[in-house]
């Protein structure tokens, strides 16, 4: 009872630290990215991800013996396009500057590969609990680094923290940092951090298709893998 | 077609190319961003695969929310329908190519699959809808030129970028830099370069 305590621990604290979406397994670039402009959007945008994180990563766990293997990838989208509706309708319900901040990367969860990626590596082979917790590990390092990202980019790019301002007076805000070309400059100096106080110094994981989470299911890379033996 | 409405899709279209150009300015496709621009082919493979796929589903996308969607008070239905559409059209564009052109499903039928979870084709679905109806004399056609002109924005991007890399290969970089995180700062930089262009279609145009 105790080790399997332990174990559930494990895949919750997994996500935050180690084996981090963000920052080490590099997924989710580009909601990363586009709503880290300021720390009160991070924060939506990621427990927004993180709600339908949990509940796509439990469904798709309940259904995994009964979703074919073929028609898997189909099906997983179905699930998670009807979560992000979910929380779509509900942020226009009672959040719609919220709304309006995150724009079009609301429904673009969809596609965010966190979330297919884990149905695709976790859900579909553990059951219901570990996958819930999965989830929500995961979901909280989303929401962390890109609070993180929020932060500093708006405390360098507007001088505010949560809009209150901060650095008046002090210093002039550097406006490039809310721009696009900050946000690929801070990301890329917190990946260098991560992998540097990780400690083993050595580049992270080479992304194109080894990295892609739909690579299991791509028929032509089979072939080519096929071809090469 | 009048000359104003041929300036209008001249602006749309270079407008999408460079002043909202999708990896950097919108912040979408980034993972084929930093995934296939290691190589010039690689990079104009993905990019054309990408662009026919923006084209053909803003294609079908469009009249189904306009004429099926919208009228029957279903808007809210959007995500689910355009990726749905998406998934399917792909899966039938790449069986479709190994059919009858499969030279040219060598070529690119690699990159159709990882296209279903790409970013920038639900993104441009949504955006001409998005644009349509906060601009009355945004229809079809504006919507498919944009459209056009997101995937060779995404193709510009791409191949410049493959081209800063592939002098990147050659640096001396600092331990904890390599890889993605020198990566990402040589995208910042090119990032900043397309700043420049703001502005420039408006004032080109005589908007």
């Amino acid at each position: 009872m105790a080790k399997e305590k332990k174990t559930l621990w494990q895949e919750f604290s997994k996500g935050i630290v180690k084996e981090n979406p963000v920052l080490r397994l590099v997924l989710g670039t580009c909601a990363t990215l586009a709503v880290s402009t300021a720390a009160g959007n991070a924060i939506g945008m990621g427990l927004a991800t993180t709600f339908v994180l949990v509940c796509s990563n439990a469904v798709i766990s309940l259904l995994r013996n009964v979703i074919p293997d073929r028609v898997r990838i189909p099906a997983y989208i179905t699930i998670i396009a009807g979560f992000v509706t979910i929380v779509q309708m509900f942020i226009k319900a009672f959040s719609p500057q919220l709304d309006s901040a995150l724009g079009i990367f609301l429904p673009l969860i969809v596609v965010n590969c966190i979330i297919l990626g884990r149905a695709e590596m976790f859900a579909n082979k553990n059951r219901i609990l570990p996958s819930i917790l999965d989830g929500l590990g995961m979901g909280i390092g989303f929401t962390a680094t890109l609070l993180l990202m929020g932060i500093i980019r708006e405390l360098l790019g507007a001088g505010t923290i949560f809009d209150i301002p901060v650095l008046s007076g002090f210093m002039d805000p550097i406006i490039i940092f809310i721009l696009p070309p900050g946000g690929f400059f801070v990301f890329g100096m917190l990946i260098a951090l991560a992998n540097k106080l990780s400690g083993e110094g050595k580049a992270p994981e080479e992304m194109g298709c080894s990295g892609c989470p739909l690579a299991a299911s791509c028929s032509k890379l089979k072939e080519k893998e096929a071809a090469k033996k | 077609m009048n000359a104003e409405t041929i300036k209008s899709l001249v602006s749309i279209f270079l407008a999408a190319i460079l002043t909202e150009n999708y990896i950097l300015n919108k912040f979408l496709g980034i993972c084929p961003f930093l995934g296939v621009s290691k190589k010039l082919n690689t990079a104009v493979g993905m990019s054309v695969a990408v662009t026919a796929v923006m084209v053909i589903s803003t294609a079908v996308t469009w009249p189904i929310y306009t004429y099926i969607l919208t009228p029957a008070g279903l808007t809210y239905l959007q995500t689910i329908v355009f990726i749905l559409i998406i998934a399917a059209l792909v899966q039938l564009i790449e069986i479709i190519l190994r059919k009858f052109i499969p030279s040219l499903y060598n070529a690119l039928g690699i990159y159709l699959p990882l296209i279903t979870t790409n970013c920038a084709v639900l993104g441009v679905t949504m955006l001409v809808i998005e644009k349509g109806a906060a601009d009355p004399t945004f229809g079809y056609v504006q919507a498919l030129v944009n459209a056009f002109g997101s995937g060779i924005g995404f193709l510009v991007a791409m191949v410049l970028f493959a081209g800063v890399r592939e002098r990147l290969e050659f640096c001396d970089i600092p331990k904890s830099l390599r890889g993605l995180p020198i990566t990402l700062v040589a995208a910042s930089l090119v990032a900043v370069s397309f700043l420049g262009f703001s502005g420039l279609v408006d004032g080109l145009l005589g908007a």
